[in-house]
């Protein structure tokens, strides 16, 4: 069958579906086409006059060029959002190299990242952190401590006294050991470590401090012996410095402990070699520890008998000016920021 | 300082190289910190052969000295210079203590070749002024020139400076003491020097009595000498003495000092005749006064012990004699006094009157009282053979001291037990036996005796473990762990707080400090908002570390004003430390300060820190502490910050804690801070729970009004709210307008609100009916115009 109105239009196509760029002219050559008045949609109200006989095939090429169409208008279509797409992310591209928005760093301070680091490994190994007031009565910093008055241990602390002989700024946070050993009423087993501040009455200088802060720990269980100091000891250093760290004991005096011991590690300037640091010695003093004296046990209520233990402490200020060799002690207190603020990243294990 | 050439005496060392020795002994406990050996390069003995004035100079001198193989000319500043002296020289090259070389050089323009040394300068004695004015060392005529008169004087000995902890400080610091320390580690014997002296046939007891009446003086006894010669005391002595530092006077002088470097054993010599006929000790009275052996007046007091003769005061007894009653180069007989006082009591004594005396320092170690009478015996010894002294027979003695053994029983288990290790009972044998510490074994139980010099050694078994384990070395302890714990600690009580508080504030940009908490009057008086009182140390070691501060503001100023010197402006800080006041009531404080911007951006503009950004760290906090909902700011009242820029955070209906800007009295700068009380943060918070978001899409709705310019924007939402059902999730501001087109004392606020049905989707109508209602109640409330919906 003939149809010269349809032969008409096809021909437009060749014409009119070339390769374009434009989204108008591709929605215009829509409109032309499928539009209300549409050149295909004509052909669709052509149909009523056509033969019964070929309506069938006339509607089958209508469709064939509504298909061509169609088609065409896809490919098109997709073709030109591409280049568009491309056209803004092009616009759109920065310069990655310009400096970024500074978020404001929140570093910890360098001495309490370092008493964080122990109070893992002591969390880690079932030890409790607590804390105590930092003025303290003369009984729980001295006297319950096997230092009576007019001991000469006394002297050595030179103590900040607040009222008297009786309430004073605690010199050492080992009357938190008390405290703890008397709630515990002489009943269960302790473990804990007490980092907190302490004071004597230093002149402040690179290697003094009249403030600083101390770390102690206590064990009290059933057959605690210096064997399981020294491994308890072990641990810490090795998670601290590395496991090529080794330790020694070196007989030691205190009050509160006996038998009492200074604690060496490999000097970790020169891990073990010998350095200035380390005297030429391979090994520097860090902690200061030992058995629980019975005493002190038993003036907090633990039967000597029955419980032992042991204790340890070290101040936290030596330890990190050991681990990122620090040379003076008031560089933790005068907290200059910019020295500060390069903590707040994780360390290397 | 401990002489080895004397200590020889009592303990064979001569096999023991003394560097390798000091190893051994430290390892044993007591540190030795220096082995100082009396040796120094280019130090001859000199004759001066001339002396002339320096040209420029009216102290100075210049000499020519004959040191053997040459003659240098030397520039010298001591007064007692003189022609045919014989003295030491420094030739150049040698390397004095302190690392101080000597060099050839020009003093004045006058050519110096070495230096005339005084043996302070030589560190053979103490720098003291008296030392210094005496000018340089004068040798005896017989000295040979060109040798080391180190060797010639008997110097060469090697000292040993001792660290020794205070348990040991009252056995080791004395030659026989520091002898048995030195036998236990080598495993060899002490013997001790000779005590033994002929009697005439008078008896002390005949015609001299003594009274202890004080409860201070647990020992004391007293021997007579006569007709003793005054004099220079025997080359070994003086040896001794100057090597242990200590000038040699003369020969009964000498011998007091002597024994006490031996036994530790103050002694104290009064010249008999000018004293009566008795010896009272007693406390002294409040204002008592007493002229002491260095011409000065002292005062006393009721807590100090004084020694008398029934007529006057003679001594202040362990602290320093009486002028009336010292030795002189005149006395023929001499009381000789070994008594041992209360350490405590001297301690204070000595404090109180600025007296460190070489006797005050050992009586207030405290004093064994089988020494204190070794020590009289040995003295009569010395001064019998070095000083012709005639001894009287008898002594009169006042014994309080308890004589009883301290005697110990243990297994060997019982140590292993504490040590850790094995240790047979035959090693335990030998290692009492090295101790000298006598025992009996039987049945597997040491019975020990503890040796009177051993003060330090209670009874109970850890004292013996730590003698036996520092012997046997701790290098023999096998690690072991304590029984695992199966569970894993926590942070207890403010601990728990603290840290909580740390995460949460680094997270948000601040950087932890760590500052003083002893702080001066200046930052006392700042920033103090809370009716607390201050605790003012009663002796600070300065002004501006005198008082226990009760906030930490001031504290974090200062950290501002350093790094602001040094350069750094974008500053977000916070500390958390405990305060306290004069009832010792504990506060835990969190303080925070913020300042310069808070997000930085050079080329873009940044965001500067401001009152609400410092509000919005404040709420972002206290939400994850879990307190959403119960707090508010309202206007602060703290004077020290700036009245229309300073808040105070209310918790539960409770004041908490304070924010605002620095007042510009304080400073000019953008200054935001905050404190807050954590005690009042402590766990009062509800479980966290699961809360479904609603299903039901939101309507949003705005609304501006024109309110008062001092009206708290607060104010309105709290109206909103009121007036509100439980439809209305959110209100926020979202503009907020003062300028030409309204009111000069009126602004504009905009807010945005959001409504969600709890069981369906709402309505435009359903709101409507509540935002008119809101609209109007605002209006009413707060005189407000509405300006837009």
């Amino acid at each position: 069958m003939e149809n010269k109105r349809f032969d008409e239009i096809r021909k437009t196509f060749e014409k009119d579906l070339v390769d374009i760029s434009d989204i108008n002219v591709l929605n215009d050559l829509k409109v032309k086409y499928l539009g209300k008045k549409g050149l295909i949609t004509e052909l669709n109200s052509e149909i009523k006059n056509i033969p019964n006989e070929d309506k069938k095939e006339f509607g089958m090429k209508v469709n064939e060029l509504r298909t061509i169409f169609n088609d065409y208008y896809d490919s098109m279509k997709e073709k030109i959002e591409k280049i568009e797409l491309n056209k803004r992310l092009e616009n759109e591209a920065i310069d990655i190299s310009l400096p970024s928005t500074k978020i404001n760093v929140g570093a910890p301070n360098i001495l309490e990242k370092v008493i964080e680091e122990v109070e893992e490994v002591f969390l880690s190994m079932g030890y409790d952190v607590v804390d105590g007031p930092e003025i303290e009565e003369d009984k729980y910093n001295f006297e319950m401590l096997n230092i009576p008055k007019g001991h000469p241990a006394r002297d050595a602390q030179d103590t900040f006294y607040i009222e008297g002989e009786e309430i004073l700024l605690r010199s050492q946070t080992s009357p938190v050991q008390v405290r703890t050993m008397l709630k515990g009423k002489g009943e269960v087993p302790i473990r804990m470590i007490c980092p907190g501040k302490t004071y004597r009455r230093d002149d402040d200088d690179a290697s003094h401090s009249h403030q600083f802060m101390q770390i102690e720990g206590l064990l009290v269980d059933k057959n605690i012996s210096l064997s399981d100091l020294k491994g308890t000891m072990d641990v810490l250093f090795k998670r601290l410095f590395g496991d090529k760290i080794e330790t020694r004991f070196r007989p030691s005096y205190y009050q509160f402990t006996e038998p009492s011991v200074e604690v060496d590690i490999t000097c970790v300037n020169c891990g073990g070699h010998g350095c200035n640091v380390c005297k030429h010695t391979g090994f520097v003093t860090v902690v200061g520890a030992g058995v629980v004296h019975p005493n002190v046990l038993r003036m907090s209520g633990y039967d000597p008998e029955v419980w032992s233990g042991f204790a340890f402490g070290f101040g936290a200020e030596r330890l990190a000016m050991m681990k990122y060799d620090i040379n003076d002690i008031r560089t933790f207190y005068n907290a200059d920021l910019r020295e500060t603020q390069v903590f707040d990243r994780e360390d290397e294990e | 300082m401990i002489s080895l050439n004397w200590v020889g005496d009592y303990i064979d060392i001569k096999d023991q190289d003394v560097n390798e020795l000091a190893l051994k002994i430290t390892k044993a406990g007591i540190n030795v910190e220096g082995v100082v050996t009396h040796h120094i390069d280019n130090l001859v003995i000199g004759k001066i052969l001339s002396v002339s004035d320096h040209p420029d100079s009216d102290h100075l001198h210049i000499c020519v000295v004959d040191v053997g193989d040459e003659e240098l000319q030397i520039v010298c500043g001591a007064p007692n210079v003189k022609e045919g002296l014989k003295v030491i020289v420094a030739k150049v090259g040698s390397i004095l203590p302190g690392d101080f070389e000597i060099k050839k050089s020009k003093i004045r323009g006058v050519e110096s070749c070495g230096m005339i040394c005084a043996l302070f300068e030589l560190g053979l004695e103490e720098k003291t002024e008296e030392n210094y004015s005496k000018g340089i060392e004068e040798l005896d005529d017989n000295a040979p020139v060109g040798e080391d008169p180190l060797v010639y004087l008997g110097l060469d000995d090697t000292l040993y400076d001792l660290d020794i902890h205070k348990h040991r400080n009252n056995d080791c610091y004395y030659h026989i003491g520091f002898a048995y320390e030195i036998a236990c580690i080598l495993n060899r014997k002490v013997t001790l020097p000779s005590l033994e002296f002929k009697t005439i046939k008078e008896k002390i007891n005949d015609h001299f009595k003594l009274e202890v009446k004080t409860s201070k003086c647990s020992y004391y006894m007293a021997r007579e000498v006569r007709n003793v010669k005054i004099g220079e005391s025997p080359e070994f002595i003086k040896k001794r003495l100057l090597a242990a530092g200590m000038r040699p006077i003369n020969n009964v002088v000498d011998i007091s000092n002597y024994v006490m470097l031996e036994f530790g054993q103050p002694l104290h010599f009064f010249d008999k005749d000018k004293l009566g006929d008795k010896i009272v000790v007693r406390d002294a009275k409040d204002k008592e006064e007493i002229v002491t052996l260095d011409g000065k007046t002292r005062v006393l007091d009721s807590d100090d012990i004084v020694i008398t003769d029934g007529k006057k005061s003679v001594c202040i007894a362990g602290v320093m004699g009486g002028e009336n009653t010292e030795v002189d180069e005149n006395t023929k007989n001499i009381l000789i006094e070994s008594a041992i006082f209360d350490p405590v009591s001297i301690r204070y004594t000595s404090r109180k009157l600025d007296l460190p005396s070489e006797a005050s320092i050992r009586y207030g170690k405290g004093l064994s009282f089988e020494y204190t009478e070794m020590a009289s015996k040995r003295a009569c010894h010395l001064l019998e053979k070095y000083a012709g002294a005639e001894v009287l027979d008898g002594y009169i003695l006042v014994d309080n001291e308890n004589h009883e053994d301290k005697v110990l029983s243990f297994k060997a288990s019982d140590v292993d037990q504490i040590l850790g290790m094995k240790i047979s009972e035959d090693d335990m044998k030998k290692e009492l036996d090295r101790l000298d510490f006598p025992f009996k074994y039987k049945n597997g139980v040491f019975t020990v005796t503890i040796p009177r010099r051993r003060l330090d050694i209670d009874c109970n078994v850890n004292d013996i473990a730590e003698e036996i384990g520092r012997l046997y070395g701790y290098n023999n302890i096998v690690s072991s762990v304590p029984t695992v714990s199966v569970r894993r600690g926590e942070y207890i009580g403010d601990v728990k707080y603290r840290k909580m508080v740390s995460k949460r504030l680094r997270t948000l940009g601040l950087t932890e400090v760590k500052t003083y908490t002893l702080v001066s009057p200046e930052m006392a008086s700042k920033f103090i908002y809370e009716d607390r009182s201050q605790v003012h140390l009663p002796n600070p070691m300065s002004l501006d570390k005198s008082i226990v501060r009760t906030t930490l503001i001031p504290s974090l100023m200062n950290v501002y004003e350093y790094n602001k010197a040094r350069g750094v402006s974008d500053i977000s800080i916070y500390e958390i430390a405990k305060t306290y006041d004069t009832n010792y009531d504990e506060i835990t404080k969190i303080c925070g300060l913020l300042t310069g911007n808070y997000l930085t951006n050079t080329w873009q503009g940044s965001m500067k820190v401001d009152f609400y950004v410092v509000k919005g760290i404040l709420e972002n906090l206290l939400d994850y502490m879990g307190y959403n909902g119960r707090y508010s700011f309202i206007r602060s009242d703290c004077s020290d910050l700036h009245p229309g820029v300073g808040a105070n955070i209310i918790l539960d209906g409770k004041k908490i804690g304070i924010v605002g800007k620095v007042h510009p009295n304080i400073t000019k700068k953008d200054i935001y801070v905050f404190e807050l009380n954590l005690n009042s943060l402590y766990g009062k918070t509800s479980k966290l729970k699961y809360k479904e978001a609603f299903k039901y899409p939101s309507i949003e709705k705005d609304m501006a009004f024109i309110i008062d310019k001092k009206l708290d924007v607060s104010e309105v939402i709290n109206t909103i709210k009121k007036a509100s059902n439980k439809t209305l999730q959110t209100v926020s501001v979202f503009d907020i307008y003062e300028g030409d087109k309204i009111d000069s004392n009126k602004k504009s606020v905009a807010f945005s609100l959001s409504f969600n049905g709890v069981d369906h989707t709402l309505t435009d109508e359903e709101v409507m009916v509540i935002f008119n209602k809101i609209i109007d109640k605002v209006v009413s409330t707060h005189n407000a115009e509405l300006r837009d919906k």
